[in-house]
């Protein structure tokens, strides 16, 4: 597992992989939409807006699962002084930003036909738009200092300040009244939702993880060779 | 202790730090982050007339009237209390009895709620419609969908 803390080996690695990744997620993508488009069933309540779903929920829990990621490698480049943990968070800041954006975007989508509104300031609508404000400030700090051993450490410590909206966004709909409705997955009890409408849901959600890694192969390999010739 | 645990602990009683500073401040202002009050929530001290503000329930079953093409009124309720509702303009798809609502008004006076917007809310729960007509048939159908 040396290849997730070690430039040389991630960039072995990640030639032996990235093929496979590449084909897996355009795979998956494909058969996960016609599965969204085609062969689940209308939800009893929502008809056929509940397909925004698929896009929706998995681009949620990417830019979530992007920020988780941001936030250990930079405890562990911090305290460890690893420079892959820094390479890594200058490479997927933007992944996340992507995420998070077409999470708001397909949710507004959803929002305008269910609800009635594009936009309203509920505590989890507002905590996303917050996660998508830092993951902007992120990026920019990566692009603003000339000194690559400055800006690295103020966007890690940045990203471990910002990593409490992580637990805000979880719960914001536990917590306080919301237009958002509570979570329908992470329940510890059966889920809510009917299998046939899962199956396309988790298809989406893995084809979303492996398009995510297939571009932070791209840009950690390149944020190496960039930092390679500084 | 080593130095990189040295930083370690740092790091982690940073973040605690944080963290515990957020959750004071989301704590002492809750009721100014949610979105809106349910009927229970609602008192003499925060029912203020002629202010703006969202109050949020479910549509009382057998409330629903409509009194001409384009306003109705009803009853939001928490099932504990309820609030009666005025409305003119164009309900959500979802907008229905029985089913989840937010309402963006405010009070004409203690009893009647001016709406000026409504927002329908939907659940976690997602069906399949032909599911749904099969518990119909068998007479499953009994829970507040």
């Amino acid at each position: 597992m040396r290849f997730l803390i070690n430039s040389k080996r991630f960039n072995v690695f990640a030639d032996i992989i990235f093929k496979p990744v590449l084909v897996l997620s355009i795979v998956l993508l494909i058969v996960g939409l016609i599965f969204a488009f085609f062969l689940s069933p209308d939800d009893y309540q929502q008809g056929s807006t509940v397909r925004i779903m698929y896009v929706h929920v998995p681009s949620a829990w990417l830019s979530l699962m992007t920020y988780l990621i941001m936030t250990v490698y930079s405890i562990i480049a911090l305290a460890f002084r690893m420079p892959f943990g820094f390479i890594v968070n200058t490479a997927v800041a933007p992944i996340g930003a992507i995420f998070t954006l077409v999470c708001i975007i397909s949710g507004s989508l959803w929002g305008k036909p269910m609800w009635g509104t594009w936009w309203v300031w509920d505590a989890r609508l507002t905590s996303v738009a917050v996660l998508f404000i830092i993951y902007l400030i992120i990026i920019f700090i990566n692009i603003s200092f000339e000194n690559v051993r400055v800006r690295e450490k103020i966007a890690a410590i940045f990203i471990l300040v910002g990593s409490i909206n992580l637990p805000i966004i979880k719960f914001s709909v536990d917590w306080w009244n919301t237009l958002h409705q509570p979570a329908t997955i992470s329940k510890l009890s059966k889920p809510s939702i009917d299998p046939s409408m899962m199956t396309p849901l988790i298809i989406m959600t893995i084809a979303f993880i492996f398009i995510g890694i297939t571009i932070a192969i791209l840009r950690i390999k390149t944020e190496i060779i960039t930092r390679e010739n500084i | 202790m080593s130095l990189r645990y040295q930083r370690l602990l740092l790091i982690i009683l940073s973040l605690i730090l944080i963290i515990t500073a957020t959750m004071l401040i989301l704590y002492n202002t809750r009721e100014n982050i949610s979105y809106f009050y349910t009927p229970s929530e609602l008192n003499y001290s925060n029912i203020k007339i002629n202010k703006l503000i969202r109050i949020g329930g479910f549509v009382e079953k057998n409330s629903f009237n409509k009194v001409s093409s384009s306003t109705f009124n009803f009853r939001i309720t928490d099932d504990l209390n309820s609030i009666y509702v005025n409305y003119t303009g164009i309900l959500p798809d979802l907008f229905r009895e029985g089913q989840g609502a937010v309402i963006e008004g405010y009070f004409q006076n203690e009893k009647v709620f001016n709406a000026k917007t409504v927002f329908a809310k939907h659940d976690e729960n997602y069906m399949p419609s032909s599911i749904k007509s099969k518990l119909e048939n068998s007479g499953y159908w009994n829970k507040n969908y």
